[in-house]
């Protein structure tokens, strides 16, 4: 009984905290992709031209980000059936549209206004661990540039 | 030292290749993170000091990657990757490496 009390009690906790930190972080998203709009980023290998720059460096930005307890118990349930996983769905694109970011704000403080080549690297860090952390970390890199574009 | 992962830098000319240069680091978490990571782990949202963890692991991977280009002589390391694996429960091994090569 008092299991059953506390499974409910932590639902509870977790889908009001995770939905109200989510709606969070998808609005400062929002609003720092426009600040960063300026910053254009590419997957394509080379620079749209080839001559002019003189400046190239590394830049990449990195998120760690957990799911919440309710949605966790909502992907175990989705499971048993199968079909699409929308709990998860959005912890992936929140933590790639944040590692993007991070990416631009290091190439801005670095004086660069392009991005090359950029690659996403997902990895969960927590695979194996017998109390395992349902975390995703993304990382985004590429070269920047500063490019008279 | 100049890294990038495009094959060219823009404006440079590449002289000399000195082959694969590569830089390596397996990192543990501690406890006290683990922990808040435990009341995360209810509440969802981001994990700050796994976040940290990672950054300073990836940060000393690629200081080691230039060292041993610096080492044998290398101004440039071009076509940079990164890769994560886990190898035991709560470790990360974060791996860089890339082509060393003399820039005019």
């Amino acid at each position: 009984m008092y299991d059953l009390i506390i499974l409910f009690v932590l639902l509870s906790l977790g889908y009001v905290f995770g939905q109200i930190a989510e709606k969070r972080h998808f609005r400062s998203i929002i609003k720092r992709e426009s600040e960063y709009q300026s910053i254009l980023t590419f997957a394509k290998r080379f620079p749209l031209n080839n001559d002019g720059e003189q400046r190239a460096e590394l830049v990449g930005g990195n998120v760690v980000i957990s799911v919440d307890y309710f949605k966790r118990f909502v992907a175990a349930l989705r499971n048993l059936v199968g079909g699409r996983v929308t709990a998860y769905e959005s912890l992936l694109e929140r933590a790639r549209r944040e590692a993007l970011l991070r990416m631009k704000a290091e190439a801005r403080k670095k004086g660069l206004n392009t991005i090359v080549n950029v690659k996403l690297e997902t990895a969960s860090i927590t695979k194996g661990n017998k109390n395992q952390v349902g975390a995703v970390e993304v990382y985004a890199y590429g070269t920047g540039l500063l490019s008279n574009h | 030292m100049i890294v990038t992962n495009i094959e060219i830098v823009p404006g440079r000319q590449v002289v000399k290749h000195l082959g694969m240069v590569q830089g390596n680091t397996v990192r543990s978490k501690h406890v006290g993170r683990d922990l808040m990571a435990g009341f995360k782990n209810i509440f969802g949202g981001e994990l700050v000091g796994y976040t940290e963890l990672l950054t300073e692991s990836r940060e000393e991977a690629v200081d080691r990657m230039k060292q041993q280009a610096e080492a044998i002589g290398a101004n440039a390391i071009l076509n940079v990757r990164f890769s994560t694996s886990s190898v035991a429960a709560g470790a990360a091994e974060l791996f860089a490496y890339g082509t060393a090569v003399v820039l005019e």
